[in-house]
């Protein structure tokens, strides 16, 4: 089983196909969007978790190619100040994937990096600006290279 | 004629505390105490529970006057990092409040705003020992010539900088939930569409105004943990309502009473004074507040006894009822229930989020606790009480 966090770049003239559809369709993968973002008339972007055998998960790959759309390995991390916050919790509200949560009873917000799907939702709601974007180094390689 | 069986004095608690014999717990260990040995004997055993809460508390600013220069200059209009500060008080006074933001702030424009920058980061960045850019403009008189004025200074160049909170501490606060079909953001946080969350604000059993629920011993001139250093009650807190409707321990189920709080600047602690910025809302400050409570007799022990299952609070719409200045109850929750990550509305599963940090309450708790044992802080007795209900308990 191969399992990765993807963001697809979609050029503006491919807005219209079901081409994560087709992934689990065509390809036999589990996908499950963790973030989307269209740009009216420019491009559209998503990022999204995707499983399936090693196979199927390069053919995908090719299929997404073929058709225009960028690949990028989810190569951006969100990074919390450790001092800075305060563990109020109130990014728990808009956090999609439970990688923040409160621990109970004592009410510490705990960061889980591995939960993290990077969508930044946290930043602006943060009320002490301790969620940030930490830039990974292979950001922009290829998804399915060596 | 005092019909209480324990009666201490607060000469008595201080000189227990002078002799380091004083008794002192959090208003968390007080809970336990009083259920296992009664009010009476916890009376007997406890002198003083400590309180504490952290959270964006919005009515907080400071005055600073920022001393006379040459030539001199009545300042109109002054701006703290660009975050512009009330002038109209004297050639030099200011009042630099906590939601002001920047000038060149897009507020709104672009929604949800993300006000980054505001009075309340200034202040943050003054007790912090920052350098911050002050700029100054006046019509010009002829004993204050001056016009404009530029200048870096520290919280140690201002000749006086003093926290004044015109509203603080709130006795109890809505939890807002929002049962519109879009997301919105509020000063209670991000809402969710459909009740997705319901939001509150509070350190609940730790939180000082739970613990005096009608306000017997805190009162002008009651000394605080105020930003990490020491402060003051110095009045009732705009807002102060001490009718709010109570459930059978006395306790407000309802917004309910304030308090007015101030201290030197000078000796505060960036870790408790913290500018915020809530998105889609505005700037603020994060104030770090705890009050100590003498154990007078056997009603104090019973109220700091109080635990999150005892206090109550109300269900409000942040969609369509509060904006339209209604806060009708939805329905009502303990701090428990709150606490425990969720809670049931109309039969549908909510989870909730805390804006009150109880990690940075229990500290305020346990560092005022210290300063109490250790001898360097002392209760003061109140110079007049603040308005209590109108009916008396």
């Amino acid at each position: 089983m191969y399992s990765k966090m993807l963001k697809l770049v979609f050029p503006k003239t491919h807005a219209q196909e079901p081409v994560v559809c087709n992934l689990a369709r065509l390809f036999d993968l589990e996908f499950s969007i963790l973030n989307a973002t269209i740009h009216p008339r420019k491009v559209g972007e998503m990022v999204l978790q995707l499983s399936g055998n090693p196979q199927s998960f390069e053919k995908g790959m090719s299929y997404l190619k073929e058709r225009g759309i960028t690949v990028i390995k989810a190569g951006e991390q969100m990074l919390r100040e450790e001092d800075t916050c305060v563990h109020c919790g109130a990014c728990t509200a808009i956090c999609p994937t439970g990688a923040l949560s409160v621990e109970r009873p004592e009410m510490r917000v705990i960061f889980d990096v591995e939960k993290c799907s990077v969508c930044k939702l946290c930043v602006p709601v943060c009320p002490h600006h301790a969620m940030s974007l930490l830039p990974l180094e292979n950001n922009g390689e290829s998804a399915f290279g060596a | 004629m005092s019909t209480h069986k324990v009666v201490k004095s607060y000469e008595q608690i201080n000189a227990k505390i002078k002799a380091g014999s004083v008794v002192v717990v959090t208003a968390d260990e007080m809970v336990d105490i009083v259920r296992e040995r009664g009010a009476q004997e916890a009376a007997r055993t406890v002198d003083v529970v400590t309180t504490g809460t952290f959270a964006p508390m919005c009515s907080s600013g400071a005055f600073i006057n920022f001393g006379h220069s040459s030539p001199t200059i009545k300042a109109s209009h002054v701006w703290f990092n660009n975050v512009p500060a009330y002038g109209g008080i004297a050639a030099v006074d200011c009042y630099l409040g906590a939601t002001e933001p920047t000038v060149e702030d897009p507020l709104n424009l672009v929604h949800p705003g993300e006000f980054n920058y505001g009075g309340g980061h200034v202040i943050h960045d003054l007790v912090a020992g920052r350098a911050v850019e002050l700029r100054a403009t006046a019509y010009g008189t002829q004993c204050y010539p001056r016009r404009h004025m530029e200048k870096t200074v520290t919280l140690a160049d201002l000749p006086y900088a003093v926290l004044c909170n015109p509203r603080n501490a709130y006795q109890n606060y809505n939890c807002a939930i929002n049962l519109g079909k879009k997301i919105i953001y509020t000063y209670m946080g991000v809402l969710k569409p459909n009740v997705g969350n319901a939001n509150y604000s509070t350190s609940g059993q730790l939180s000082p105004l739970f613990n005096d629920p009608y306000l017997k011993t805190i009162g002008l001139g009651t000394k605080i943990f105020l930003g990490g250093g020491t402060g003051f009650v110095t009045w009732w807190g705009t807002q102060h309502n001490p009718d709010a409707p109570r459930n059978e321990v006395g306790i407000p189920i309802k917004p309910a009473q304030t308090l007015m709080v101030m201290g030197d600047l000078k000796q505060m602690d960036p870790r408790w004074l913290v500018g915020a910025s809530l998105v889609g809302y505005g700037c603020s400050l994060s104030v770090g507040i705890g009050i100590p409570i003498p154990i007078l007799n056997e009603d104090m022990a019973r109220h700091t006894g109080v635990s999150d299952e005892q206090i109550i609070t109300h269900i409000v719409d942040y969609n369509s009822d509060y904006p339209s200045g209604k806060s009708k109850s939805l329905g009502f929750v303990n701090y428990a229930q709150l606490k425990s990550g969720s809670i049931e509305f109309e039969g549908q599963s909510v989870p909730t989020v805390p804006l009150s940090s109880m990690i940075r309450a229990r500290e305020v708790a346990h560092t005022l606790k210290q300063w109490i044992k250790s001898g360097q802080f002392l209760l003061t007795e109140p110079q007049m009480p603040l308005p209590g209900p109108s009916t008396k308990a």
